[in-house]
């Protein structure tokens, strides 16, 4: 069973990195890209009902995989990710 | 007194810590390693700065879990006082010992220079063998310094006199063009509310020495002594 979590910079932190990307954008003639926020992608591999964990998962989520003062994450369970 | 350099895999300023803490005199220095479970016995606490398990993850994330950090952070909410520079300031607000966190440099470059920081409070064991106004010539080496908090933390800090350290000009004026990283207010160095755990990121263990160009960083441990020295006195 895999399970994605989804870290992206809260709306209130500045974040150079997306602006820096938008403005390649801009500069290859995608003037489209109004905003770009750079954020970290993981997959995780679980053993086990991914139900039973989720709790935890949640937990490692908020204290280790982001950091609650700039960031939001999003947990895919599997029976979401269709 | 005797400090502790807290040492994690990653950790590459704490041969200049020890250096620079064991040339003050009255000031005893070892290291400890991450792995250690027990700061008793000891007077103060360093957490110096680096790329602790290599940055992983976001910086000072991952030495957060470490298993002497559950003892720096029992010790810190008994009053021990605690120094955080660079990866270690870090490290101290990943651990929520400090608020805000550090993000990367607005410029997205690594900085690595010589700044100029305004003593903003002295009522604080860190800055409390200068006067209010003093400036500190400290080098500063981070690609992640650019602290960051949200509106109502950042009125706290400023009501409860919690930011230590300013980036400034040369003359004292906390400009914008002195800023190096874009922290917001450029704040160089935060306290905790109880003002026992210290996190900044320009280095004072490299500016201990004239011929480093400043020993401005010693006024820094030098304050930390006088204030073991009287608590002990007064105990």
């Amino acid at each position: 069973m895999k399970v994605k979590v989804i870290v992206t910079p809260k709306e209130t932190v500045l974040d150079p990195q997306g602006a820096a990307v938008r403005e390649a954008m801009l500069h290859l003639g995608f003037s489209a890209a109004r905003d770009v926020r750079i954020g970290r992608y993981l997959e995780i591999e679980l053993e086990g009902d991914p139900q039973v964990q989720e709790p935890k998962l949640r937990e490692l989520c908020r204290d280790l995989l982001s950091n609650p003062v700039i960031e939001d994450y999003r947990l895919e369970m599997p029976n979401e990710t269709k | 007194m005797k400090f502790a350099v807290i040492q994690f895999p990653g950790s590459n300023c704490d041969q200049d810590c020890l250096a620079a803490l064991r040339s003050i005199d009255g000031i005893e220095s070892d290291y400890v390693w991450h792995k250690e479970t027990s700061l008793s016995g000891w007077d103060a606490i360093v957490l110096p700065g680096g790329f602790s398990y290599g940055d992983y993850l976001r910086c000072g994330a991952i030495a957060r879990f470490s298993p002497i950090m559950r003892s720096v952070v029992q010790e810190a909410q008994s009053g021990k006082l605690v120094i955080g520079i660079c990866n270690g300031f870090q490290i101290l607000c990943e651990a929520g010992l400090l608020p805000g966190a550090l993000v990367r440099n607005r410029s997205l470059h690594f900085v690595c220079d010589m700044v100029t920081t305004r003593v903003e409070v002295t009522d604080s064991p860190f800055t409390c063998e200068m006067p209010v106004g003093a400036l500190l010539h400290l080098p500063v080496a981070h690609g992640e310094g650019c602290y960051y908090a949200d509106e109502r933390t950042l009125s706290e800090l400023n009501e409860r006199q919690q930011v230590l350290l300013r980036y400034c000009d040369k003359t004292g004026r906390v400009v914008p063009a002195a800023n190096p990283n874009g922290s917001v207010e450029n704040i160089a160095g935060i306290c905790n509310r109880e003002r026992n755990v210290f996190g900044l990121m320009p280095h004072p263990d490299r500016a201990c020495e004239k011929r480093l160009g400043s020993s401005d960083g010693a006024r820094i441990f030098e304050s930390m002594l006088r204030s073991l020295a009287a608590d002990r006195a007064a105990a």
